[in-house]
């Protein structure tokens, strides 16, 4: 249940159902894969077995020669490198030269139907030369024998290494009253988003490309076309239909759409490519296997003196976000609390396997996690209860932290101070009998990347267009991306609230880049504060022309009206008014179709040194959960009972969708905590299906109360901040310490599993330590 | 290739009649060939459930099933268990109490749905997870949907 809270907004606040959800409930919504093109071909891409080759050759003939083939692709047609960041351009559409996981793309076929198409793939020969695999990252740190990219680090297949220290972290230890240390391990864990990764594409006679994608991020799909097609991106056009779910495993430019692209353009013909799920599966782009070491230094007051951190991220085979992916792991644990002295060293890895990325709270998520158990850990140690421990090194509102990145809003302590009462937690941490337990875990996230990859830095990040005819319907374009989030609908309710008019004036059009002016997508949880911001700006042009128009029939100074339900008014008297079509038309004598646009930029911040810039954000969320286990301790199964979530998102501008994020992030973490796992041997994925690689099920699911306990951020559009990804992330400490406090055993190891938890409970009781009682 | 008879059956209400090979499977028949996209693939494993129909009014994988299966029998998918005009109780209920995100499992809920609440029209909390446990949702953590489907057996929002 959210808190109630009186309401200055008409719309905004409330609960607003998402506008496109009576398309979404009766099978009309449209995804990529319900297009149909006249004529359409189906594309096919062919998979390498080998973890590591050099290919020698490949031999198409065959499959050339057999009827109803229209192309066969290989990797040397299109060889120019791409990748989602510029500064790590390392994969190509199709192998070129060599293979680097099981699952790399070396050919591709485009054919009347699917039987064709494979039996075009079986006749294509690859003639390799098998090089060493290297499946694991920690032997990549040292030069390898053949590296699996020439821009590892010195002859090693070390990526990104990021060093970085502020103040003076062994001068902090020596003087440490107390201090933990948490060795964390975490398998990687993949999106697992229902819709799977589809392409259709049309090239026609008049030079142009349309390319219709499940994609998160439009406009880098639109770059990475055009640079690899070499064809202006003016003329490529990128459409973004209903896309199910992304969670950032459609973020990055994917390799199969640039395929898709160019198969349509050697065929003359539309082509659509539709992965199954084992292809989904060795696209990856997940969570980064990842192995940590934080250290913590406490002063005797329970004072944080310094961060030690180290991380070993295993990034597969290529870089994809990998080089923020890098910086996220140290840089993202400078909140929720005041950490006067840091010191990280990371380095991602690339390995023979499928590749990491982003994926929801990227590069938050495992980092936080041991930080937070050995804040627990110190707790214990120490004798202060979890909640007063982070409470005493909170950071403060508009502070700089010691990497200068700037705090404006923060809301932590009322997330602490709500979440401890409403959990009872005074009456339960260490008092529930064993096998039960409470555990406290708390987050911080950027609420949009202010370092965002663009054509300058001095380009809107968010731009909204409105146009207004006669008909009083307003159309918004933007190529901010829906997916499943609620986006749409917060645009529109923007708008509407703005203009004092009924939602359903307000059609949100299709992520089009003919039409619609770039927006950077749905990533790194910037959508309702970037595109907020500029939909408020656009808006606010819009009612700039129309309170005008109003003026002139009241016969009013404009600073004497008000906006009014579809009307405006005087303020003195508000049944002196004119309706929103009245003013509409009028405005509409002077200018025909009313049009406006709204943008929004982060102002420059961050500190001047080498990655100052990675984790700066213009707000940040914050979030306290308590969750409440019960452990079967002679199977070991447990379940989460309770997650009682406190979070601050800011304002909360749509509480169905800020509840939906939040209960959905609580699934997921909580996923990675039961028992999600990509995994493999050697370098072979082992479970590429969504029967083996088990998301939870409905049953699993525990009881959430949700806590908006936000104030207004000062940046925020009407004082919101992000909830898609933040709230991930305090749901996997809160099940580990909940854990703990039900049988006295740590686990540093993710995801927890049954065995787990037994093989914890035997060793705690073979080393005589009793706990609770038992 | 092996050509056979053409399968009959009644979709969603009105005959029907499709060419079809032996080994076509009925997801292809209803998406491919008859262009009803409501019924979405998610997997084509029998993992997920975005491609749940009606087959005499049980849900039915429609990934798993022969389209020649559903000879003489009848099917019933997404379009068929919405109304005309306007959205079923349980659809409102979905709409309403934001149960559906990505909207992309939603079609193979609300059909699962549909056949629950017609068996059993006042379900507790624990039936409904075990007749939605074979439908994936990835966006929602199920609270939301077990709400809805909780609302429109209640009778409405
Ligand atoms: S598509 Fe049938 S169960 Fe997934
Ligand atoms: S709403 Fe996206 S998978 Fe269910």
């Amino acid at each position: 249940m959210a808190t109630s809270e009186s309401r200055p907004y008409r719309l905004l606040g409330g609960r607003i159902p998402y506008v496109e959800g009576p398309l979404k409930v009766t099978g009309r919504a449209e995804y990529t894969d319900d297009i149909q093109r006249p004529g359409m071909l189906v594309g096919r891409v062919l998979r390498s077995p080998w973890p590591h080759a050099t290919i020698r050759a490949i031999d198409v003939a065959d499959a050339r020669a057999l009827p109803g083939v229209s192309a066969v692709l290989t990797g040397e047609k299109y060889p120019t490198p791409f990748g989602v960041l510029p500064i790590t351009h390392d994969e190509t559409a199709i192998a070129v030269g060599k293979v680097r996981y099981i699952g790399d793309i070396v050919a591709a076929v485009a054919a009347r139907d699917e039987r064709t198409a494979e039996e075009a793939l079986a006749r294509i020969r690859v003639d390799v030369e098998p090089l060493p695999d290297y499946p694991d990252p920690e032997s990549g740190t040292r030069p390898v024998a053949v590296p699996i990219h020439a821009r590892g680090l010195n002859g090693t297949n070390i990526q990104k290494e990021v060093v970085q220290h502020f103040g003076d972290v062994d001068a902090a230890f020596a003087q440490a009253a107390y201090t933990a240390r948490v060795r964390g391990t975490f398998a990687g864990v993949t999106h697992a988003f229902t819709e799977p990764l589809v392409t259709v594409a049309e090239a026609t006679p008049d030079g142009r490309l349309t390319v219709w994608s499940a994609t998160q991020v439009p406009h880098y799909l639109h770059r990475a076309l055009s640079e690899v097609l070499g064809i202006p991106l003016h003329r490529i056009r990128v459409v973004k239909p209903e896309v199910g779910g992304g969670f950032g495993g459609k973020s990055d430019p994917l390799p199969h759409e640039i395929v898709c692209a160019a198969l349509a353009i050697e065929t003359g013909r539309p082509v659509k490519i539709l992965f199954d799920r084992e292809d989904v599966f060795y696209t990856n782009h997940g969570r980064h296997p990842t192995k940590n070491d934080i250290r913590i230094a406490l002063d005797a007051n329970g004072q944080i003196l310094a961060y030690d951190i180290e991380a070993t991220i295993d990034g597969g085979a290529w870089s994809s976000f990998g080089t923020v992916t890098t910086y996220y792991n140290g840089v993202l644990s400078m909140g929720p609390y005041r950490v006067p002295n840091f010191r990280y060293k990371g380095r991602r890895v690339y390995t023979t396997k499928p590749p990491s990325g982003a994926m929801r709270a990227h590069g938050g998520t495992n980092l936080r996690y041991s930080i937070e158990v050995a804040l627990d850990e110190l707790a214990e140690t120490t004798g202060i209860d979890p909640f007063d421990l982070r409470a005493r090194n909170a950071l403060p509102s508009d502070s700089t932290t010691v990497n200068q990145f700037h705090i404006g809003s923060t809301s932590f302590l009322a997330c602490l101070a709500a979440a401890r009462e409403r959990s009872g937690w005074d009456a339960k941490f260490r008092r529930l009998p064993y096998g039960r337990g409470v555990g406290l875990g708390c987050g911080f996230y950027i609420s949009g990347s202010n370092s965002p990859i663009h054509f300058t830095p001095k380009m809107p990040q968010s731009t909204v267009h409105l146009k207004v005819d006669m008909d009083g319907g307003i159309a918004v374009h933007s190529m901010q991306a829906d997916i499943g989030q609620g986006s749409n609908t917060l645009l529109a309710a923007i708008v509407a609230e703005v203009l004092g008019v009924d939602l359903d004036r307000v059609h949100v059009q299709r992520v089009d880049s003919d039409v619609s002016p770039i927006d950077l997508g749905s990533y790194s949880s910037r959508v309702t504060f970037m595109m907020g911001n500029a939909a408020r700006a656009a808006a606010e042009e819009l009612r700039g022309y129309l309170l005008d128009a109003a003026a002139e029939l009241l016969g009013t100074p404009v600073g004497e009206l008000e906006v009014g339900p579809e009307r405006y008014q005087r303020r003195s008297d508000p049944s002196s008014s004119v309706t929103f079509l009245e003013a509409l038309h009028k405005a509409m004598e002077r200018r025909g179709a009313l049009t406006a646009s709204g943008s929004y930029q982060t102002r420059p911040m961050g500190g001047s040194f080498k990655g100052a810039r990675a984790g700066t954000a213009p707000a940040y969320s914050f979030a306290a959960y308590v969750a409440e286990v019960a452990v079967d301790v002679e199977t070991g199964e447990y379940r989460v009972e309770k997650i009682w979530a406190a979070f601050d998102c800011g304002r909360p501008l749509n509480r169905l969708a800020v509840e939906g994020q939040i209960e959905g992030s609580i699934h997921m973490g909580l996923g990675q905590v039961l028992g999600e796992s990509m995994n493999y041997r050697g370098d072979r994925l082992l479970n590429p299906s969504l029967l083996e690689y088990k998301i939870p099920m409905p049953q699993q699911m525990p009881e959430v109360e949700i806590l908006l306990v936000g104030a207004d951020d000062p940046d925020g559009p009407f004082g919101a901040k992000e909830a898609g990804e933040g709230p991930l992330i305090a749901t996997l400490p809160a099940v580990g310490n909940a854990l703990y406090d039900a049988l006295g055993v740590r686990f540093p190891e993710l995801p927890i599993t049954p065995d787990r938890v037994l093989r914890g409970i035997d060793q705690r009781r073979a080393k005589g330590v009793a706990w609770k009682g038992s | 290739m092996s050509p056979s008879a053409p399968v009959r059956f009644r979709l969603n209400g009105q005959p029907a009649e499709a060419p079809c090979e032996a080994p076509t499977i009925l997801l292809d028949l209803l998406r491919e060939q008859l262009r009803l996209t409501g019924t979405k693939r998610g997997c084509d494993l029998g993992t997920c459930g975005c491609c749940t129909v009606l087959v005499d009014g049980r849900p039915t994988l429609s990934c798993l099933t022969l389209a020649r299966l559903v000879d003489g029998h009848e099917v019933t998918t997404i379009e068929g268990v919405s109304p005309a005009q306007g959205l079923s109780p349980v659809q409102r209920a979905f709409v309403e109490l934001g149960a559906t995100q990505c909207g992309f499992c939603t079609p193979g809920f609300i059909v699962t749905a549909t056949a629950l609440l017609r068996d059993h029209p006042h379900p507790t909390r624990a039936e409904i997870e075990r007749a939605v446990s074979g439908n994936l949702c990835r966006c929602t953590g199920y609270r939301k949907i077990v709400d809805a489907i909780e609302t429109a057996a209640r009778g409405g929002t």
